[in-house]
């Protein structure tokens, strides 16, 4: 039950040496090691397999700084504990990269806590993207200030690592306007965005990082973006394309193409499966030392010369 | 939908028993009925409302009350919800409502007040005020 492979596209038989061994407890995040210009995801507590990666990097999401509710009394313990994971990785991330929430009010402290945990990875880079908590309440003006350094517009920017193409967009500050019910991105970054691919090389891997996820996982609950198509629309003649999100504090993946789709899991508390609860509110009735349980493993196999994801999920429980 | 436009005069009466008020305490005692303003009859009970915030769903949706009531918006979910009117100009935002926390609203024009939650825009509800 702990060891099934989940999604397996190809099913083309290549004997990798096995799988990468590839486990991310919920509360941690996922490293991405870069090899050959192809992504592949594996977690924390996977054996030294970013060896012979060109890069790694690392996605944390929904950290939700400030939030004590149930039995998630202790966000930034957890918050702490994924970042003391990163730091025992063997092989040191050059980047990490937080897709939103950072915060759950937008409060001057929870921002500065969030700073403050962030600024204590070992890694060469920070990049963060707003979630929509970090925007509703006065439109994003005190994450801006602390973290949209060196960004565009609401926060969007794109930078270039070792020849991968990194896009930080922004899909939350409409959803405060409440010009839609899911995320958007607006006219003015699509714009933006599809100049600012334009003059790539096909063969550049693309990574996009934003919060709301960028293909509708449950439009009742708003997870979706509405303007994804458009911005896809622009990636459509890269060869690989990686999209990486939070906002729904569980694991998705999903391939379309040369598009693969994942969802991180948050570090503070997760959030039921699409309809799975009359709302999608913070998981209840979990006891607090039943939480291992709820949260989980995640295994992502990759199979590097085809670019596809393979995942495998086991709860915290599973594994002790 | 749109909030009914406003007459500069008659706003001029009734502007100042709006009250806007977010707090955890109760809301305190109604406030006193316009005079006069307008030719809809005044409530005819307690010129007060509720509207629960719960499992991501304001309750009720729809809301139909009498010019000069308020309504009080009460936050009973773990994560936090506004109440935000829609609409250019925005007649009333609660901001951020974390748990048990509320927010009132004395409505002194009728008309159909669309609002939605700035967290989680598909949460929406309309006040209808007669």
């Amino acid at each position: 039950m702990s060891n099934y492979i989940e999604k397996d596209a190809n099913h083309d038989g290549i004997d990798r040496r096995g799988f990468l061994k590839c486990m991310a407890w919920a509360g941690t995040g996922m490293v991405w090691a870069m090899k050959g210009g192809l992504l592949s995801a594996r977690a924390f507590g996977a054996d030294a397999s970013a060896q012979g990666a060109d890069f790694t990097f690392v996605q944390v999401s929904d950290s939700h700084v400030g939030f004590n509710k149930g039995a998630y009394t202790d966000v930034v313990g957890t918050f702490q504990t994924a970042v003391s994971r990163i730091n025992a990785l063997p092989k040191a991330p050059s980047l990490v990269l937080h897709t939103g929430d950072l915060s759950h009010l937008s409060k001057p402290a929870e921002f500065d806590t969030v700073a403050q945990v962030m600024k204590s990875i070992k890694t060469e880079r920070l990049f963060f993207v707003p979630g929509e908590h970090d925007y509703f309440v006065d439109g994003g003006k005190r994450y801006l200030e602390r973290f949209g350094k060196g960004t565009m517009g609401t926060g969007w920017q794109s930078f270039d690592y070792r020849g991968v193409h990194f896009i930080g967009l922004v899909n939350v500050a409409n959803i405060s306007n409440g010009q839609t019910a899911l995320g958007e991105i607006g006219h003015e970054q699509l714009e933006w965005m599809e100049k600012d691919v334009a003059g790539l090389g096909s063969s550049t891997p693309i990574v996009v990082f934003a919060h709301v996820p960028l293909w509708t996982v449950y439009e009742k609950w708003g997870w979706g973006t509405v303007d994804s198509a458009q911005a896809l629309s622009y990636l459509k003649r890269f060869g690989s394309v990686s999209v990486l999100n939070g906002h729904i504090h569980q694991i998705l993946q999903k391939v379309e193409g040369n598009v693969t789709f994942h969802t991180a899991r948050s570090t503070a508390f997760p959030q039921p499966a699409p309809g799975a609860a009359p709302s999608p509110g913070p998981m209840k009735n979990i006891a607090a030392d039943k939480i291992k349980g709820y949260l989980g493993l995640t295994r992502v196999d990759y199979v590097e010369h085809t670019g596809t994801l393979a995942t495998t999920d086991s709860t915290l429980a599973d594994e002790a | 939908m749109k909030p009914a436009k406003y007459s500069l005069l008659a706003s001029s009466v009734v502007s100042a028993i709006i009250g806007i008020q977010v707090s955890s305490n109760p809301a305190p005692a109604d406030p006193p009925a316009p005079v006069a303003a307008t030719s809809y009859p005044p409530a005819t009970h307690s010129a007060a409302a509720n509207v629960r915030i719960d499992n991501f769903s304001f309750q009720p949706r729809e809301l139909v009350i009498a010019v000069g009531t308020t309504v009080t918006w009460q936050n009973a979910d773990d994560v936090p919800h506004t109440a935000t009117s829609k609409g250019d100009p925005q007649v009333f935002d609660s901001g951020a409502l974390d748990t048990d926390e509320k927010f009132s609203f004395t409505f002194s024009k009728p008309g159909k007040y669309a609002y939605y939650c700035k967290v989680h825009p598909h949460m929406t509800g309309v006040i209808t005020v007669k």
